[in-house]
């Protein structure tokens, strides 16, 4: 993160007060976003996402284990974000990091609770085999808004994926089937992270932007406007009120979102 | 058994496509991209920056860390787990010394240059992928140079020897030979040589020469994006 003093916190405030950001836009504006699919052949279903110049992939594999003793009938899942250092000169190589594993749980709990994925399918054998879908983010470019940005690449991917083959106890990586993950379209959430500033809300801020943020609100939206996962962070506390407003600009931005996922037709 | 053909129809001297595009990471000092065929490598270089933890410095010369790392989703068959293995690290200290000897490290005491390789998807040749895009990275971050690097493997499958093997044609049943090599054009030495498999002392000197070749066509490729970044103008080449 960019330490800069309160001078500089001024500064943006001055800029925020005039009603726009220091690289023009809008305080509610989003930076062009793209979304490319199967950028990994050797992935399931693999997902390119930019916002502005962050650059992050995510890709998903497959396996074939043993379910966990609570769900014997449902497919697992598993989410990790790798921060890697190649992305930035904050991150460090090593075991992950605080960033990494709140960047990870968030989008795993949105993609969890939102129940967009029929696990009760991907069951093969309840209690002995079912498929783990592994997703794993890999940052390439952190140039602000890690979260959304990781969390649009992840639901990007899933939504490419294919089943692998499954034979005699083998599973076939270079044999997918035309068979995706059992997903629900109007259930994808779509991650949107509002940062506070003083009394101002932005999305998608830049580095510099996030190092001077009082609060920030983390909110998983699907296609009705229903909120799967909340995630507060920031050094400061937020009042009911400004949560609701939070919430109301997440709930916004987050249809905006969704419309760059429509690209791909779910079976 | 007969290898007369390649799975993928290329000539035995033929490299796969290749691409590369330099400063597609701007948070980094330097940056490329670099792929061939379906294998695809990024390189970021970091410094030179103070060096933690302070014992590795040297107030001789600056250190050049390289970090060899597949994405856990990028290779054939089941998820690579992340953190990397002993293969990882052996391939991170084969690129550092492929890419020293074109370096000079002396002018940035105690302080270190980090190379970042990442893999996103792969298909064999990943470690001279990793190469011939840090050392583009190495480039594009300012750092004076002798040269560039440029990397291919080459190898036998049957009696055939050839350049830049696929995954196919390393897992191929018969008897294969894989030997990733870097090269310093300007002087042809070799920085990188590695095998696995078996050849003899002539076929080994066919395949290096095979790809010596290649490696000028790849140094070719890496001096035409570094041109395109910094404009045809500029001074290199």
């Amino acid at each position: 993160m960019v330490k800069l003093g309160d001078s500089f916190r001024e500064h943006v405030l001055s800029y925020l007060d005039a009603g726009v950001r220091f690289d023009g836009r809008k305080l509610d504006e989003f930076r062009p976003i793209s979304v490319e699919y199967g950028i990994s052949h050797n992935a399931e279903g693999s997902a390119r996402v930019t916002v502005g110049s962050t650059h992050v992939l995510a890709g998903v594999k497959m396996a074939v284990e043993k379910p966990y003793p609570d769900t014997p009938a449902d497919g697992n899942l598993m989410i990790n974000a790798e921060l890697l250092p190649l992305s930035s000169s904050v991150f460090e190589s090593g075991p992950p990091s605080d960033e990494a594993i709140e960047v990870s749980r968030i989008i795993d709990r949105g993609i969890r609770e939102s129940k967009v994925i029929d696990t009760k399918k991907l069951c093969i054998i309840p209690k002995e085999e079912v498929w783990s879908v592994m997703i794993d983010i890999c940052t390439i470019n952190v140039h602000g808004n890690l979260i959304d940005a990781s969390a649009l690449a992840s639901v990007a991917a899933l939504t490419s994926a294919k089943l692998p083959g499954y034979e005699g106890k083998v599973v076939k990586y270079d044999e997918l089937t035309d068979k995706g993950i059992p997903l629900a379209a109007s259930l994808l959430p779509v991650v949107v992270t509002v940062f506070k500033i003083g009394k101002h809300l932005i999305v998608d801020p830049l580095p510099e932007e996030e190092s001077v943020a009082d609060a920030r609100i983390s909110a998983a939206v699907l296609e009705d406007g229903s909120i799967v996962a909340l995630q507060k962070g920031g050094g400061l506390p937020v009042t009911a009120q400004e949560i609701d407003s939070m919430l109301g600009l997440a709930q916004a931005k987050a249809g905006d979102l969704r419309k760059l996922l429509s690209g791909k037709k779910l079976k | 058994m007969a290898y007369n053909k390649r799975f993928d129809g290329r000539k035995f001297d033929e490299t796969r496509p290749i691409a590369a595009r330099v400063g597609v990471i701007p948070e980094a000092d330097g940056s490329a991209m670099f792929s061939i065929g379906n294998t695809v490598a990024y390189a970021a270089v970091y410094g030179p920056r103070e060096l933690h933890p302070k014992f590795l410095q040297n107030p001789q010369s600056g250190l050049l860390r390289c970090r060899y790392n597949m994405m856990p989703f990028s290779g054939a068959g089941s998820r690579v787990k992340p953190g990397g293995g002993r293969r990882a690290k052996e391939i991170s200290v084969v690129t550092e010394k492929a890419l020293l000897p074109v370096l000079n490290l002396d002018e940035f005491p105690n302080a270190v240059v980090d190379v970042f390789i990442e893999l996103p998807q792969t298909d064999a040749g990943t470690r001279c992928a990793g190469i011939t895009a840090a050392a583009m990275a190495l480039a594009d971050a300012g750092l004076t140079m002798k040269d560039l690097v440029s990397s291919v493997s080459v190898g036998r499958v049957d009696d055939k020897i050839m350049v830049d093997l696929s995954y196919k044609e390393e897992s191929y049943e018969g008897e294969v030979a894989d030997i990733p090599i870097a090269m310093i054009p300007g002087t042809g030495e070799i920085s990188l040589l590695q095998m696995d498999g078996k050849i003899s002392r002539e076929e080994l000197q066919t395949a290096l020469e095979l790809g010596r070749k290649a490696c000028l066509q790849i140094y070719e490729v890496q001096k035409s994006a570094l041109k395109e970044k910094f404009g045809v103008g500029g001074k290199i080449g």
